[in-house]
């Protein structure tokens, strides 16, 4: 076994440049959630490791000048929990972030590290996904913004460029009357992995949808944002009608694999079933909002 | 007979003497023992799931700095095919070809080579150094593509019918006239049903660390279900003799009889001989996964005829379990459990052990008998539905009670399964309201139990405490069992008894911990050489007050003149008499040991409420409440402790646990991440009521309780979803999928 160096620098510069210096055997270690696990496996053989979990602005929780959040790359699933307003606001999002792993797991997983793994079944990429966050990235190039469902690539792989880190998340305002809900289906009642996993998040005007996005994760390469079903949604009163209309856009959108975690048939059947309950629980935080 | 009753200390939960340690993390496993200058084993495995070995070459690996020994099949003592050599249930004919393959791999995982290195890494890649030229030869994993006429045959010299045949044994068990039986029923169902092989899950996996000196002198500390099986075992398959090898056990983190075999134990014995260093080995989750007992998969018919008033005229079932890649695949407890709660007049009940390219099963919790009594219950809950019966009354019509005889043999004695029946149905859990989409099952189950060899010692200490030393392994809450046994005899606190596990140097011979027998057979071997020890004290009262041993009683924990006629003297307490030994006849002290008998069978009921969500497939067991003769529950806690541990392991089977192959005939998920056993919660509270009628031919009543409890759980969940949907289940696991599937499947 070759040796392993480790680096936990303080600021996001340094960062960087010993991240892009490492070239392709240097990680990224966020948690340590999924890559302990890999490395643990034999799949993934670091040389340099770089701990972002001293870097200030990857472990905050800000709250925007315009009502929207800003949520660090590193900041774990449990401490996103502690947030007092938080997860009034958005709290699909908290619920999908909340439901990786179990209370060991919560105190360290983070939503950067759930979606730079690049798992189409990641837990918080779909409500991400649903909310419009848009990710921050620095890079030896200096830093950009992407829509969240631009960062996926494939099963393990992302669209970051060399050196490239994910610095945290934006979620926009919220104008009253919205909602957002994640509903995943597993086997168990929880350490499981999404078999398919549904995020809406929704606005309410006079009872009418007025805005609504789609994220549905482990049905297909990446999660997929699915405007289709979103369309469906928008302008109805989320009557049955509608709520079946967006059940088979996203039946439809599944392009799913054959696997030990669920079959084409079942993923396809369950993925419109899940938008229904989804849409239901997003829909009523809305009313409530 | 001794049954004792006002107890003090039987029946107590007491504080078990391990927990302590176990709490505290201070317990020593397989995995925590080190030595100085210990080295690190590794195991190459085959990645095919049936090979011929054409040549291995292990110079690179042997040549790599760091690297010790390394050892092949030609190390290892061959066991030529057409001699049996039993050792137990095993034979060691199959043993020495699982524990590494010989001219064949025959699954993926089957040990090659073994290396041991100074460190773990370069251990593994010496793994990745060992040139293995194999021709790769077709395979088989699931039954019906074992047993096609042009399937690839594992092993020629098997023979079913004169012919080569992947069929390795049939096994029948009989009475009464099948046929004539069926000419009088009135109603009969047959149905078909398959199991997929489920892994017995314990938390640590195997592990050992063994340390050979100049002299052959052989030191192991390992993780088993028995010292005396790895002393055995470890002997055959290195030419070491036994009196040369001293088996220590360590703390165990779970078996359910997967740890009644070796798989370590011999290749880090001749590692560690080869290099004249202590080897470690620890299987990771995988290794344990791919390689080490799963219990069978099976396919089976039931079919049971009975007349319009519900009593049962024949019964007959036909098992096929899977053996793994060697013969033994537990059909005798499909084969002769099955239909034993039951008093049939024709049985005809037969099985097949069939050869395929996986892993070699192991012991599971009542080998075999959950397969068939899944099966066996499912069609009793479908015969209950067409004779409009209550499927706890159908049961009942039929009980073995007292002078029944089983099918397999015996005549029963006082048992108590109609008790557990009638427990069930006055339970308020058998008529509490049910809601939308629940639905509620019963199942009934039995399981041999065992006796077999025991040994003990119970020693008084200077200061008038006790030491007793077993040789079983103690995985349920044994220790804290003899220790309420022992203090009850002697009439001491429990504190003050002390309850060791021995090594096979300093305690006699001792079967392993399996069959439900240790408490059975320990308590037994205890309590004869704790009445020895009371005979003793008594006659050492007697002599210091010059009377006749018999006018001296044992009581309280002293002696006591039997009778005012006695004379008039102050007690003699134990520590009083422990104090005067040196001076009265020397050390205080009685082994016993003994090939138990009298084990008799358990039975148990289970209620099962779920909840179906039918949109999604997914089951939830939402009450669960298990009824079984226990016999005499000695330390109630741990009963209990087993009665929910079964039930646990049985929702899993029932719902979601399942090795799933990849095309290439691998496990694709060898960990507990996609090998989905139940976690917390998942599971209801699950209840436990003991119904205890003592086994007659045992000094505390005791009867085995560890396996019953989980033989009826799949087909209570099972009947539980029929009658929550109205669908019948006839394969497992009930999955969300395939829940899914039947639910929309057209009627
Ligand atoms: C027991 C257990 C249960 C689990 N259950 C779930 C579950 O229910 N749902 C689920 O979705 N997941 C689950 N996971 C997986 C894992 O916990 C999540 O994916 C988690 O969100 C990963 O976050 P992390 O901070 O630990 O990531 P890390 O392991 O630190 O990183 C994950 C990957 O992302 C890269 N990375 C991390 N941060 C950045 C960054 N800022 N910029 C660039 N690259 C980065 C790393 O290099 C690595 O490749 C489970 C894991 C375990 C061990």
């Amino acid at each position: 076994m070759t040796d392993i160096r480790y680096l936990a620098p303080s600021t996001l510069n340094e960062a960087v440049s010993a991240f892009a210096a490492g070239g392709s055997a240097a990680r990224i270690l966020a948690g340590g959630t999924d890559l302990l696990v890999q490395m643990r496996a034999g799949s993934v053989k670091p040389g340099l490791i770089v701990d972002i979990k001293k870097i200030a602005e990857m472990t905050a929780i800000e709250q925007t000048a315009d009502g929207g959040f800003r949520i660090g790359a590193a900041v774990p699933g449990a401490v996103l929990a502690e947030h007092p307003r938080f997860g009034e606001v958005w709290p699909g999002v908290l619920e999908a972030v909340n439901l990786i792993g179990s209370t060991q797991v919560q105190g360290r997983a983070s939503a950067g590290g759930n979606l730079c793994n690049g798992s189409p079944a990641g837990d918080s990429v779909p409500a991400m996904v649903a909310a419009g966050a848009i990710v921050t990235v620095q890079g030896p190039n200096g830093r950009r913004e992407l829509p969240v469902e631009k960062v996926p690539a494939g099963p393990g792989r992302t669209n970051l460029l060399p050196g490239e880190i994910l610095v945290s998340f934006t979620l926009p305002t919220r104008p009253p009357g919205s909602g957002d809900a994640y509903l995943r289906m597993i086997p168990r009642t929880e350490m499981d992995i999404a078999v398919v996993g549904v995020g809406v998040s929704l606005t309410l005007k006079g009872g009418v949808c007025s805005a609504a996005r789609v994220g549905l994760g482990a049905v297909a390469p990446t999660v997929l944002l699915v405007e289709a079903a979103a369309k469906a949604l928008i302008g109805s009163k989320l009557d049955d009608a509608a709520l079946n209309a967006a059940a088979n856009a996203c039946s439809a959108a599944c392009r799913p694999i054959d696997d030990k975690r669920g079959t084409i048939v079942y993923r396809t059947k369950i993925a419109g079933v899940l938008l229904r309950r989804t849409a239901a629980i997003a829909a009523r935080r809305a009313r409530e909002n | 007979m001794n049954i004792i009753t006002n107890n003090k200390w039987i029946g107590q939960r007491t504080i078990r003497p391990d927990g302590a340690d176990k709490v505290t993390g201070r317990a020593a496993f397989a995995a925590d023992t080190n030595m100085p200058g210990m080295i690190w084993g590794k195991i190459l495995r085959s990645p095919h799931p049936h090979a011929r070995i054409r040549s291995i070459d292990t110079s690179k690996a042997e040549a790599l700095p760091g690297v010790k020994a390394v050892v092949t099949s030609r190390d290892i003592v061959d066991f030529p095919v057409d001699k049996s050599v039993m050792l137990g249930i095993q034979d060691m004919r199959w043993m020495c070809r699982n524990v590494m393959a010989r001219d064949k791999a025959l699954f993926p995982g089957h040990p090659v080579a073994a290396v041991a290195a100074t460190t773990e890494a370069i251990a593994a890649r010496a793994c990745e150094l060992i040139e293995v030229d194999y021709e790769v030869l077709p395979w088989s994993i699931e039954i019906d593509d074992a047993l096609t006429p042009d399937a690839p045959v594992l092993h020629e010299f098997i023979k079913f019918e004169g012919k080569p045949s992947n069929i390795a044994g049939r096994l029948e068990v009989k009475k009464g006239d099948i046929a004539e039986g069926f000419k009088q029923a009135e109603v009969v169902i047959e149905r078909s049903f398959t199991t997929r092989p489920v892994h017995q899950g314990y938390i640590e996996p195997h592990a050992c660390l063994i340390s050979v000196a100049p002299d052959n002198k052989t030191t192991i500390w390992s993780s088993s279900q028995g010292q005396f099986m790895v002393r055995a075992m470890t002997a055959y398959l290195t030419g070491i003799p036994q009196s040369d090898i001293r088996a220590i056990p360590a703390e165990i983190g779970g078996g359910f009889g997967g740890k009644t075999i070796v798989y370590l134990e011999p290749l880090a014995t001749l590692l560690a001989k080869k290099s004249g260093r202590p080897v470690k080995m620890v299987m990771t989750r995988e290794e344990v996964m791919r390689a080490t007992g799963p219990t069978s998969g099976s396919k089976s018919t039931v079919k049971i005829g009975a007349k319009k008033d519900g009593s049962i005229v024949a019964a007959q079932g036909t098992f096929y379990l899977q053996a793994g890649a060697l013969p033994g695949s537990p059909i005798r407890g499909a084969v002769g459990c099955s239909f034993s709660p039951y008093d049939i007049p024709n049985v005809l009940s037969v099985g097949f052990d069939v050869l395929s390219n996986r892993s070699k099963v192991a012991a599971y919790r009542a080998p075999g008998a959950p397969i068939g009594a899944y099966a066996v219950e499912c069609v009793m809950d479908e015969l209950a539905e067409a004779l409009k019966m209550d499927p706890l009354e159908l049961r009942l019509k039929n009980a073995a009670r007292q002078g029944t005889k089983a099918a397999f043999g015996p005549v029963f004695p006082r048992i108590g399964y109609v008790e557990t029946l009638q427990a069930a149905r006055a339970h308020p859990h058998y008529s509490a309201p049910l809601g939308k989409l629940q639905g509620r099952g019963v199942a009934s189950g039995f399981w041999f139990n065992a006796g077999g060899e025991s040994s003990a010692q119970v020693n008084i200490t200077e200061d008038g405490n006790v030491v007793v030393t077993t040789g079983h392994p103690d995985i349920g809450g044994s220790r804290a069992a003899i220790a309420n046994i022992c203090a009850e005899l002697l009439g001491i606190d429990y504190r003050r008894v002390s309850v060791l596990i021995g090594d096979t140097a300093t305690i006699g011979f001792s079967n392993l911990t399996g069959g439900s027998r240790v408490l059975f057979a320990s308590a037994m071997v205890v309590t004869q050489s704790t009445d020895k020890i009371i005979t003793t004290l008594r006659e050492r009262a007697a002599k210091i007050w010059e009377i006749d041993p018999e006018a001296v009683k044992w009581e309280n924990g002293a002696a006591h003149p039997a009778s005012p006629n006695a004379g008039k003297f102050e007690p003699l307490t134990l520590a009083e008499l422990a104090a005067k030994a040196p001076q009265m006849g020397g050390p205080i002290g009685a082994g016993v040991q003994l090939n138990t008998e009298g084990a008799e069978g358990g039975f148990g009921t289970h209620i099962c409420d779920v909840e179906v969500d039918p949109e999604l497939g997914i089951v939830r067991v939402i009450r669960y409440t298990a009824v079984q003769d226990v016999g005499r529950a000695i330390h109630p806690g741990y009963v209990e402790g087993q009665m929910q541990g079964g039930v646990a392991q049985g929702i899993g089977w029932a719902l979601n646990e399942e090795y799933i192959y990849n095309r290439d005939g691998k496990v694709d998920n060898p960990g507990f991440l996609d090998y989905r056993m139940p976690v917390c919660s998942d599971l209801p509270m699950l209840d436990t009521v003991m119904v205890e009628v003592p086994n007659p031919k045992h000094p505390q009543g005791v009867k085995g309780v560890g396996e019953v409890p989980l033989v009826p759980v799949m087909a209570a969940v099972a009947n539980a979803i029929h009658n929550a949907l109205g669908k019948r289940f006839y394969s497992l696991p009930m999955s969300p999928p395939r829940v899914l599937e039947v639910i929309e499947a057209k009627a």
